[in-house]
């Protein structure tokens, strides 16, 4: 099953050559803890997930590059190439000249209709390669522009042309204090207009990855770069081959099938977070030894306190009081942490997974992964849709 | 990869102009040692293949060598000038070559004549506007033609002479009206309180006026800044202590390394400073970076309201010492001088005034960790409008500028251009109230008093939009409600 990726914008690109990266390092690595057929086994699905064979002897990834400027996409590309171990096609890019100009108006409404036609014959082609093709993994950002509102373009293109295909968008929510002044503008709109086409929204907090790199791995001058390359440590421990609760020998055939399932029960629910053990540089790796239990515990401390990281932890927990009416804003102390995960899905990547335990007699060992979820969102996208009349008459042209 | 058009007008917008293609030259030819023509300098360069004698359809791959040989480039500009003093003397000069003669327009008599000191904005922008009128419309359109994708004109002049503040302005309107979805960006010299032109007041604030309506983003210079600069680095460099190991071309005022081999003129230090500001801002446009700002970017983020596009800008470093290792604390020493008025090039005080937004666009080795911290280390002393409390736009761009290791230059939308401009009305006032040479414009053509009613209007509704906004200044921060659902 095969899983057609689509980068937008600055960002997706960044990260989707990460990501990229990180799955072909997977591969190629030798890890020795597992039978070489077992080895094999993971090694193929993983492949053919993300990538094709060409007759090249290089693999060529599964993706689609859009950018509303070159020079990013040129970048990208040639890294690619320069590594040596995978590349992108080289027709699978879509690039203009001028960029949005952080104008969400600008990559929806002009830069979309425009150039709809030509971006969605590059992701048909894509498509068409697969054998069995498993759904689209769009990467963007919600404060620029082409991300944000190409990305949402494309998103309900791609629903449209695909309409029982399988949509999970990855975004990026931008720094606290501001990378870009219209982010908030830019986000709204993002939110509430994926939220109408896509299965999932897969949120990464810059502010949160900004964190893990300076407190976990310890990195003293953080660079996008860095960022980029935690979210796709992360991502990759989604979306690498793992076998389902019911076929212990096999590997997931629908990958992001059976994500959707467990995790969004109901079409008003679709944001998910993702918390990821352990993170921590590669050099340190060598002096620390890792149990599943202590990886349990750590998960599920994170889990109640709705952290993002195993280190750090706030232990002021107070669920809701019952009764309590949905709150029309933040409180301006402090937030309340709590457990408010709709569904939840664990990945246990490494040896020994079968001999964990996770307290868990059920029958179905759906293990589940952290939805980390607030009613709030529901709410503020819904009024935000009322709201979107107002903010389409800032539409440039 | 956009292209950008400079269009340099009057005796101040072509020396700086002049200056600036030297610097930009300077700063491709160090990125580029290759000297073949690439994108970046597509950006403000054309290719021209002399040997053939016109385009040649290889135009990207031709190289480059010197300026002085068989394949030389030519600049995406257009030197506009009443009198031929200085557009000659830079077709005269080191970069003849760069310039075609196509791209020049000028005229003899000058706008001004008489005493040097009556130099009329009116002449420039009615009587020679009108008049070439015809000859810019072409000569634009043939430079625009030339780019495969044009997203911004850059305007360069001085409000206080004729030529640059009348027939700059005019151009701008033209420009408008000619190609509606290009950005204007316009670099305005203002004149100072000792301005040896006495009809500048009038000039500047008729000029005012169109930058109101017409520009979608103006860069104040205030000569005082520059001078200070220039003054502040001649002292770091001579006292005797640091002076043996200052980086010379790393100077924000010198033209090291550049074409220049003749003695420099006076202003050239402080026509360097702008021409530095230019490449900075358009350097995420030109050259690779991690998070690129394009110039609609700016104009974007930092216009909150159309009226309101004028732009405080600073730059740092200064210099550069040649044998100084840079830890990170020097990093964080470049982020609060950005925000310091020794940087500044105009004379406001920014921390005492209301932000409405501001950029920074850093060069070099600079990582996000670097900008975030210092980002949050600055906020508590600058004051943001109430609605735009994280009103930052951030950069990077991984191409320094020469002489330097990392570099940043701040656009800050602040309340604090304010005063500039309550100085240029009053000023205007004095002489308007005794209609002092006054007759000398309405006796052109075209030219009424009801201009100058009308731009002195147009220049008070402008304070009176920031006097609003300052008044929020200390207003405790009220968050509209939310939207009520019916669940």
């Amino acid at each position: 099953m095969s899983i057609v990726t689509v980068q937008l914008g600055q960002c997706g690109n960044q990260i989707g050559q990460e990501v990229f990266n990180a799955v072909c390092a997977d591969v190629r690595g030798t890890h020795g803890l597992c039978s070489k057929k077992e080895n094999e086994s993971y090694r193929d699905a993983c492949k053919e997930r993300f990538f094709r064979e060409e007759e090249s002897e290089v693999p060529v990834a599964r993706a689609v590059l859009v950018d509303m400027e070159p020079k990013v996409i040129s970048q990208t590309l040639s890294i690619a190439a320069r590594s040596g171990c995978w590349k992108y096609d080289d027709r699978s890019h879509f690039c203009q000249k001028q960029g949005s100009g952080n104008n969400w108006a600008n990559g929806y409404s002009v830069h979309g209709p425009r150039h709809k036609e030509a971006i969605m014959n590059l992701v048909q082609k894509e498509a068409e390669k697969c054998d069995r093709l498993g759904g689209f993994f769009t990467i963007m950002s919600m404060a620029g522009g082409t991300g944000s509102g190409l990305g949402a373009f494309v998103t309900r293109c791609l629903r449209d042309a695909f309409p029982t295909s399988f949509i999970l968008n990855h975004v990026i929510w931008p720094y606290g204090t501001g990378e870009v002044i219209v982010q908030n503008y830019n986000s709204v709109l993002t939110l509430s207009h994926l939220y109408q086409s896509s299965d999932a929204l897969l949120v990464h907090e810059n502010d949160v990855i900004h964190k893990i790199c300076a407190q976990l791995m310890n990195i003293k001058q953080i660079s996008f770069r860095d960022v980029n390359q935690v979210i796709a440590h992360q991502l990759g421990s989604v979306f690498q081959p793992s076998y389902t609760a019911e076929g212990g020998s096999r590997y997931s055939r629908n990958p992001l099938g059976d994500l959707m399932e467990t995790l969004v029960p109901h079409p008003e629910f679709k944001m998910l977070g993702l918390r990821n053990i352990p993170q921590m540089p590669e050099n340190s790796l060598a002096y620390s030894t890792f149990s599943w239990p202590g990886l349990l515990k750590h998960l599920r401390q994170m889990l109640i306190a709705n952290a993002q990281m195993e280190e750090g932890i706030d232990w002021q927990v107070r669920p809701p009081r019952p009764g309590f009416s949905i709150p029309s804003s933040h409180p301006t102390n402090k937030p309340l942490h709590f457990n408010t995960s709709i569904a939840n899905l664990v990945i246990l990547r490494g040896k020994d997974t079968h001999s964990v335990d996770l307290g868990k007699k059920e029958k179905h060992t759906y293990i589940h992964q952290y939805t980390k979820f607030g009613i709030e969102e529901e709410d503020f996208l819904d009024s935000f849709t009322a709201l979107e009349q107002v903010i389409s008459s800032y539409t440039l042209l | 990869m956009t292209q950008s058009v400079v269009v340099q007008v009057g005796q101040c917008g072509n020396q700086v102009g002049c200056r600036f293609w030297d610097l930009a030259l300077r700063e491709h030819a160090a990125v580029n040692k290759k000297g073949i023509y690439d994108e970046a300098l597509s950006s403000f360069f054309r290719n021209v293949d002399t040997r053939s004698g016109g385009d040649s359809p290889d135009i990207y791959k031709g190289k480059i060598c010197s300026l002085k040989a068989r394949v030389r480039q030519s600049i995406k500009a257009l030197l506009i000038d009443m009198e031929e003093g200085v557009v000659n003397e830079i077709l005269q000069g080191p970069l003849r070559d760069v310039f075609d003669s196509k791209q020049l327009i000028t005229d003899v008599s000058g706008s001004g004549n008489n005493c040097t000191f009556h130099i009329f904005r009116a002449v420039g922008h009615k009587l020679y506007g009108c008049r070439y009128r015809e000859n810019i419309v072409e000569k634009l359109r043939k430079t625009a033609e030339h780019c495969d994708c044009l997203q911004c004109f850059f305007i360069i002049h001085s409000m206080g002479g004729g030529t640059g503040s009348g027939l700059g302005t005019f151009v701008l309107n033209l420009l408008e009206d000619e190609f509606p979805e290009v950005y204007r960006f316009v670099t305005s010299v203002y004149p100072s309180g000792e301005d040896d032109v006495i009809t500048s007041p009038y000039n500047s604030v008729l000029a005012m006026r169109e930058l109101n309506e017409h520009a979608d983003c103006v860069l104040p210079i205030e000569n005082e800044s520059l001078f200070d600069i220039v003054n502040k680095i001649h002292q770091m460099t001579s006292s005797g202590k640091l002076g043996s190991t200052v980086k010379q071309n790393s100077l924000v005022t010198s033209s090291a390394n550049s074409t220049k081999a003749v003695q420099e003129k006076p202003f050239d230090a402080m026509n360097n400073i702008v021409a530095n500001l230019l490449l900075n801002l358009t350097s995420s446009a030109r050259f690779e970076g991690s998070l690129n700002m394009d110039l609609n970017e700016i104009s974007m983020n930092l216009v909150p309201f159309p009226r309101l596009h004028y732009l405080v800008s600073s730059l740092t470093p200064l210099y550069t010492l040649a044998d100084v290792n840079v830890p990170s604390r020097k990093l964080d020493q470049m982020f609060s001088d950005a925000f310091s008025r020794d940087h500044q090039l105009i004379q406001a005080d920014p921390k005492h005034s209301l932000y409405l937004a501001c950029a920074l666009l850093v060069r070099g080795n600079v990582q996000v960790s670097d900008l975030r911290r210092n980002i949050e280390r600055l906020k508590p002393s600058l004051h943001f409008v109430s609605w735009n409390q994280e009103g930052w736009k951030t950069g990077l761009c991984s191409v320094p500028p020469v002489g330097h290791s990392h570099s940043l230059l701040a656009l800050a939308n602040n309340t604090c251009v304010k005063p500039t401009f309550i100085e240029l009305k009053d000023r205007f006032m004095k002489l308007y109230k005794k209609k002092a040479h006054l007759h000398h414009y309405l006796h052109i053509d075209g030219m009424e008093q009801s201009c100058f009613a009308e731009a002195v209007s147009s220049l008070s509704d402008l304070i009176e939009e920031y006097n609003e906004l300052d008044a929020t200044k200390n207003e405790p921060r009220t968050d509209p409600p939310r939207l009520k659902i019916a669940v």
